[in-house]
């Protein structure tokens, strides 16, 4: 993950997100089923380390991951919207 | 309480404006059956719910919801990014523009404003779960009706197929939910009592 670039990491980022995402919705009708609790917590590792190096590394993704001590970086980089058409 | 996440749930980057398209989709933030619906009728109806599996469920919907407004609201800013008048006054977007020019205000297509007399939240559960089953297919159908209309557009039917695939799998999951409350009520009674307010009547 330190050799990724931003767009790389990001996207690790969403897609581990979105099979989080996905697995919690199964989980919370299937409490019991260890093949989604096992992929749950191999893709939440993933998760929180792709989250812990972007942030070093680029910008925070939540208020939690600002790390400069001399400038709020929160809306330093774009937001989510702010892409597309020109940009 | 909720923490944001600076990214959206699945990435939007539109190429090419289309400011009528713009009119169509905005449907899907504040229409009557738009994200906007979807997410509060969820959360609000997450305090009578007797299972707190279910209560997962509506919350952790609820909260995906709130994502798919941030990406409705995505699609419309990026599809009205820049426009001449003259895209404007030719698209049917003026309508829209005349009170909001390029901001976002959650509409139906027909340029009705969002409310929430178009969703419920009755403090039943078996009442509420059919009403969410029923929210996640008019959401799809919705969608369907969309991608029927941006055929030519790649960058908005990604992200419209997507969005419709979620209530696909939201539908399945209030199925499993509605089983989950209808296990715990006596057979014969499903629809004899209110599980979340006749706490005593558990058989007649």
């Amino acid at each position: 993950m330190e050799n990724m670039c931003k767009e790389e990491l990001m996207k690790l980022i969403q897609t581990t997100n979105f099979a989080l995402i996905e697995l919690a919705l199964y989980l919370d009708t299937h409490p019991e089923c260890p093949c989604g609790l096992k992929a749950y917590h191999d893709y939440h590792h993933t998760f929180l380390e792709a989250v812990s190096v972007y942030q070093k590394r680029f910008e925070p993704l939540t208020i939690y991951g600002v790390h400069s001590d001399e400038y709020w970086t929160w809306g330093n980089e774009p937001w989510p919207w702010q892409k597309g058409c020109d940009c | 309480m909720w923490t944001y996440m600076k990214m959206l749930e699945y990435p939007v980057n539109i190429k090419t404006t289309n400011a009528k398209l713009a009119t169509a989709i905005i449907s899907q933030l504040g229409g009557q059956d738009g994200e906007k619906g979807a997410s509060t009728r969820y959360l609000s109806q997450r305090y009578a719910m007797p299972d707190n599996r279910v209560v997962g469920v509506l919350t952790d919907i609820g909260t995906e919801e709130l994502g798919h407004e941030e990406m409705v609201s995505t699609i419309i800013t990026q599809l009205t990014k820049n426009l001449s008048m003259k895209e404007i006054e030719d698209s049917g977007f003026y309508q829209y523009y005349v009170d909001h020019t390029t901001g976002i205000w959650p509409q139906n297509a027909a340029g009705v404003p969002f409310s929430t007399a178009t969703l419920q939240s009755t403090g039943d559960p078996i009442a509420d779960l059919h009403e969410d089953l029923a929210a996640e297919q008019k959401a799809r159908l919705t969608y369907d009706n969309i991608l029927r209309l941006c055929k030519d557009e790649p960058d908005v039917y990604d992200a419209i197929k997507f969005l419709r695939e979620r209530e696909m799998v939201h539908y399945q999951r209030f199925g499993e939910s509605l089983r989950l409350i209808q296990d715990d009520l006596n057979a014969k009674n499903f629809y004899a009592f209110n599980p979340a307010f006749d706490k005593k009547a558990t058989c007649l």
